[in-house]
C-alpha cells in the first residue's frame, strides 16, 4: 500500500474514513450513492445517470477485469464516451487486472479523465450509515479542502446530452429520442430492432418534430423535477396518438406531465437484483436500476395504471395507459450493466409503433 | 397432497457427502411446515435428516428401486421427491419410472418433471435439445463400444474427453491423448454405463457454474454464480471455488446468466439447476459443459456462500409456489425472488484424504477425488484465500514462502 493518503468525508458525520488513493489525484465531492452490483463498473462509470455523483461499490473488489478500449463507437463497451461520476469508493483495489479485452487499469483510466478514487474504506459499514440515514452528499480530499457540492440543484442533462441533432441507423421506424443522458446501450437495443434513430437534445423542443413513429425519453441524471421544459413538451405529446416508451428519468417525467408527484427514495435502488412484478400476473423479473427518485402514485390520474410494482418494497415501477400506447418504467430495460431479463420492452415498443403506424396512418 | 416420499441421501461415498443430508434436511422442514406427512427413506443412520423430528417416518432401506418400490406399495404416497438425495436418489427415481412403478402407483414427481431429468441426464438427448436452441456444446459424440469411439476420436482429434451418463463426480471419465490411452480408458468407462460421450477437451478454459431457481410460473433467478480458480479438465470437487466470478466483465456474466436461464426454462426445471460452462480466456467464446437437473454439490455451497436456503425454497416450489410469493427467509421482509448481492468473497477448498487409497494417483483430473471440503469468507479474495487454507487442518499458514524468514 504505497499509495498516498486520501480522506472521505461526509456532511452529516464527524468521521473521517481514511483510506489510499488511485485515479486522478486531485479532491472531488458530489452525493455519496451506493451501487451493489457485483460486475459491470466500466458501465456504471460510464453511464450518464450517474453525473454527480461519488460511487461506493457494496462488492469489495473492484477492478480486477481492468478497462476495455473506449472509443467514440456507440458498439464498444461502454455507455458513453467518458466517465460520469465524481469519484469512486471501494474497498479493495485491484492492482494486478487481467482479461483478455483489457485495454487499461481501472486507475489509469480514472486518471485520465481525472476523477479520483479511494481504497481501503470500510465500504460495509459506510453503505450501512447510508441506509439509516439517507443518501448525503461527501468529498473525497486529496491534498487540499474543497466545499461540498450538491448535484440535484443543478440541471445535469445539459452536462450530459448531445448537443445537436444526431441520425442513426436506417431503420423502419423512426424514433424520435430525447436525450437527457442516454446510455449507449439504448440505442443499441433500438438498433437492432430495425430502428431509424433521430436523437435529439433534452432541451430542444421536440413538438416541433414531425417525422417520427414514436418517442423515446431516455434515462438520465438527477432531480425531475428541474427538467420543466421537457415536462411541458411531454404533455404535448400525451394529448397525440403516437407511442412513447420512458425509461428511468424517462418514466418519472411522463409522471409528472399526467400530473403525478415525484419523490425522493431514502437511499435509491442502485445494483442489478431488485425484483419486479408485472401489474396483475405472476410473471416476475429481476432488473437493473438505478435511481433515486420515484413516482408517487398513490392517486393516480385518470386512464393511467401500474404497470410494474417493485415486489421488495412496493414502490411503482412504470405506468402504462389505458387506451393510448404510452408505457413507461422505473428500471433499466437495456441493462448494462445488469440481466436483460425485460429487454423485451423494446419489443413491445416496436410492436405498439408497427401497429400504429397502421391504425393512426 | 398428504402424503410426501423423500428418497435420502443414503451413503456417503465421494461426490456425494454432507449436501445431500443438508438439502434433504431443508427439504423435509420446508414440507413439515405445509402439514403435510413426510416419509423418508435413507439407510444412513448418521445423517441430520434421519434425527428425530425432522421426518415423519423414516425407512432406514437402502437407496434402490426395489426397497423404494416396497415403500411406495406399504405408504401409498401422492407425491415424491427425487432431487434432494444426490445422483442416487435420481437415478433411483429414473429408473422406477421406467420400470412404470411410479404410473401404476398414480405418484405424482413434484418438482422438476421426470421427463426433463432424463433430457438433462442423456447426452444425446441433452445435445440435440441445445443444438435447437442455439447453444453451443463441445465437439461430441456419443458411443456404446470401443470401435465406434476409435472412429469418434478420428473425426474429433486427440485430445479428448470421455465422459459417461447419469455419472456422479466425473465417475470413469478422463483425458485421452491416443488410442492406447482411449482403449484404457473405454474399457472402464463402459462397465458403469452403456452410453458413452466422446468430446473434444476444453482443458485450459475458465469452469463457470451458474446456481438457477425456477418455478411452475417460469419466473427465474440465479442465486449466484461460481468460477473455479482451476480451469476446466480438473473436476469441480477437487478444485478450488470462489463465488462470485473474480474474471468475468459484465457482458460474460450477463451472456452465461441469460443463457442458464433459458436452458433452465427449456427444461423446465421447478425448483433448482446448476448449469456449467466452460469459458475461453481469451474470448466471449463459451461450451455448456452440463446441467444438474437436481440439487448438487455447488448448490449447497451457493446456499451457504450466500444465505439463500436453495433447499428449502426449491422444495416450497415443488410444492407449488411461485418465487414471488415466498419471503426471502433471512430477512423475513423481502421476496424470495432476487439475486443475493454479496459485499465479500467466498473461497471453497478441496480436502483430500489420498493416504487411504495406497495405489491411487496423486494427480487431479476430471475425476473427483477430494473426500471433504472448507468454506471460508473475506472482505478480499486474499483473506478468504488465506482463512481457507489454514482451515483445511494440514499444517499450513496460507499461501507463504515457507523458506521466507520472517
Ligand atoms: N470437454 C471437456 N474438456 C475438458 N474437461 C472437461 C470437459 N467436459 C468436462 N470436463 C471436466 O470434467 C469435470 C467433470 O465433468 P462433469 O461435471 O460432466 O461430470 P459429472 O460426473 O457430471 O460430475 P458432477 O458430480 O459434478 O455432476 C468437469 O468439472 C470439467 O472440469
Amino acid at each position: 500500500m504505497n499509495d498516498p493518503i486520501a480522506r472521505l468525508i461526509l456532511q452529516k458525520d464527524d468521521k473521517e474514513y481514511i483510506g489510499h488513493l488511485f485515479g486522478a489525484p486531485v479532491s472531488s465531492s458530489g452525493e455519496v450513492v451506493f451501487n451493489t452490483s457485483m460486475t459491470g463498473y466500466t458501465e456504471s462509470l460510464t453511464d450518464p445517470s450517474y453525473k454527480g455523483q461519488l460511487l461506493v461499490y457494496t462488492y469489495p473488489i473492484i477492478g480486477n477485469y481492468g478497462i476495455p478500449n473506449i472509443g467514440k463507437n456507440i458498439s464498444d463497451f461502454s455507455e458513453s464516451e467518458n466517465i460520469h461520476i465524481n469519484g469512486l469508493i471501494i474497498s479493495d483495489y485491484s492492482h494486478h487486472p487481467y482479461h483478455w479485452n483489457m485495454r487499461y487499469s481501472l486507475s489509469y483510466w480514472l486518471k485520465k479523465n481525472g476523477v479520483p478514487g479511494i481504497y481501503g474504506i470500510d465500504t460495509r459499514a459506510l453503505t450501512k450509515k447510508i441506509r439509516e440515514e439517507g443518501t448525503m452528499l461527501g468529498k473525497i480530499i486529496i491534498n487540499h479542502d474543497i466545499p461540498f457540492y450538491d448535484p440535484n440543484q443543478e440541471n445535469l442533462a445539459s452536462k450530459v446530452c448531445i448537443n445537436e441533432k444526431t441520425i442513426y441507423g436506417h431503420g423502419k421506424y423512426k424514433v424520435l429520442l430525447v436525450d437527457l443522458g442516454v446510455k449507449n446501450n439504448i440505442l443499441r437495443c433500438l438498433l437492432n430492432r430495425n430502428c431509424q434513430i433521430i436523437r435529439v437534445p433534452w432541451s430542444s423542443d421536440f413538438s416541433k418534430e414531425d417525422d417520427y413513429d414514436g418517442i423515446l425519453l431516455s434515462n438520465g441524471p438527477g432531480n425531475p423535477k428541474t427538467y420543466h421544459k421537457v415536462i411541458k413538451h411531454v404533455e404535448y405529446a400525451l394529448k397525440d396518438n403516437r407511442p412513447i416508451f420512458g425509461i428511468c428519468l424517462g418514466n418519472q417525467l411522463i409522471g409528472l406531465a399526467a400530473g403525478v408527484n415525484t419523490f425522493k427514495l431514502k437511499y435509491g435502488h442502485r445494483g442489478y437484483n431488485q425484483p419486479v412484478l408485472l401489474e396483475g400476473t405472476s410473471k416476475a423479473y429481476i432488473t437493473s436500476q438505478n435511481h433515486g427518485y420515484v413516482l408517487d402514485v398513490q392517486i393516480l390520474p385518470p386512464n393511467w395504471k401500474i404497470l410494474f410494482q417493485n415486489i421488495n418494497d412496493g414502490s411503482c415501477e412504470g405506468l402504462i395507459h389505458e387506451n393510448k400506447p404510452f408505457f413507461s418504467v422505473q428500471f433499466h430495460p437495456e441493462a448494462s450493466g445488469g440481466p436483460i431479463d425485460t429487454e423485451f420492452l423494446f419489443d413491445w415498443f416496436i410492436e405498439c409503433m408497427h401497429s400504429s403506424n397502421k391504425l393512426y396512418r | 397432497m398428504k402424503k410426501i416420499l423423500v428418497i435420502g441421501s443414503g451413503a456417503l461415498k465421494i461426490g456425494e457427502a454432507g449436501e445431500f443430508d443438508y438439502s434433504g434436511t431443508q427439504a423435509l422442514k420446508a414440507i413439515k411446515e405445509e402439514g403435510i406427512e413426510t416419509i423418508l427413506v435413507n439407510p444412513n443412520i448418521a445423517t441430520v435428516q434421519t434425527s428425530e423430528g425432522i421426518a415423519d417416518k423414516i425407512y432406514f432401506l437402502p437407496i434402490y428401486p426395489k426397497f423404494i418400490k416396497k415403500v411406495i406399495e406399504k405408504e401409498k404416497p401422492s407425491g415424491l421427491l427425487l432431487s434432494f438425495g444426490g445422483q442416487t436418489a435420481l437415478n433411483c427415481g429414473v429408473k422406477l419410472f421406467e420400470k412404470g412403478v411410479l404410473k401404476k402407483h398414480v405418484l405424482k414427481v413434484l418438482g422438476t418433471p421426470i421427463e426433463s431429468i432424463i433430457a438433462s441426464e442423456d447426452r444425446d438427448i441433452f445435445r440435440d435439445k441445445l443444438n435447437t436452441m442455439n447453444i453451443k456444446t463441445a465437439r461430441g459424440i456419443v458411443v456404446h463400444s470401443l470401435e465406434e469411439a476409435f472412429s469418434a476420436s478420428e473425426e474429433i482429434g486427440f485430445p479428448i474427453i470421455i465422459r459417461t451418463s447419469y455419472a456422479l463426480g466425473g465417475l470413469s471419465s478422463g483425458f485421452a491423448h491416443d488410442k492406447k490411452e482411449l482403449a484404457t480408458l473405454i474399457d472402464i468407462a463402459l462397465s458403469h454405463s452403456s452410453q458413452i460421450l466422446i468430446e473434444e477437451s476444453l482443458k485450459g478454459w475458465k469452469e463457470i457454474e451458474y446456481e438457477v431457481m425456477c418455478d411452475r410460473y417460469g419466473n427465474c433467478i440465479t442465486v449466484c454464480n461460481l468460477e473455479n480458480f482451476d480451469p476446466i479438465g480438473i473436476h469441480t470437487g477437487d478444485s478450488i471455488v470462489v463465488a462470485p466470478s473474480q474474471t468475468l466483465p459484465n457482458s460474460e456474466y450477463q451472456k452465461l446468466r441469460t443463457f442458464s436461464l433459458s436452458i433452465a426454462r427449456a427444461f423446465g426445471i421447478i425448483g433448482e439447476c446448476n448449469v456449467q460452462f466452460a469459458l475461453s480466456p481469451n474470448s466471449e467464446d463459451y461450451r455448456l459443459i452440463e446441467i444438474n437437473a437436481r440439487l448438487s454439490r455447488s448448490s449447497a455451497l451457493a446456499s451457504k456462500a450466500t444465505g439463500y436456503p436453495i433447499a428449502f425454497i426449491a422444495a416450497k416450489l415443488a410444492l407449488g409456489y411461485g418465487l414471488h410469493e415466498l419471503k426471502n427467509y433471512v430477512t423475513q421482509t423481502t421476496s424470495a425472488f432476487f439475486e443475493p448481492s454479496l459485499d465479500y468473497v467466498v473461497c471453497k477448498f478441496p480436502r483430500w484424504d489420498l493416504k487411504k487409497f495406497s495405489r491411487s494417483s496423486t494427480q487431479i483430473d476430471s475425476s473427483m477425488k477430494s473426500v471433504g471440503e472448507v468454506m471460508s469468507i473475506g472482505g478480499s479474495f486474499e483473506e478468504a484465500f488465506q482463512k481457507g487454507l489454514r482451515m483445511l487442518d494440514i499444517g499450513l499458514e496460507g499461501f507463504i514462502n515457507p523458506k521466507k524468514k520472517r
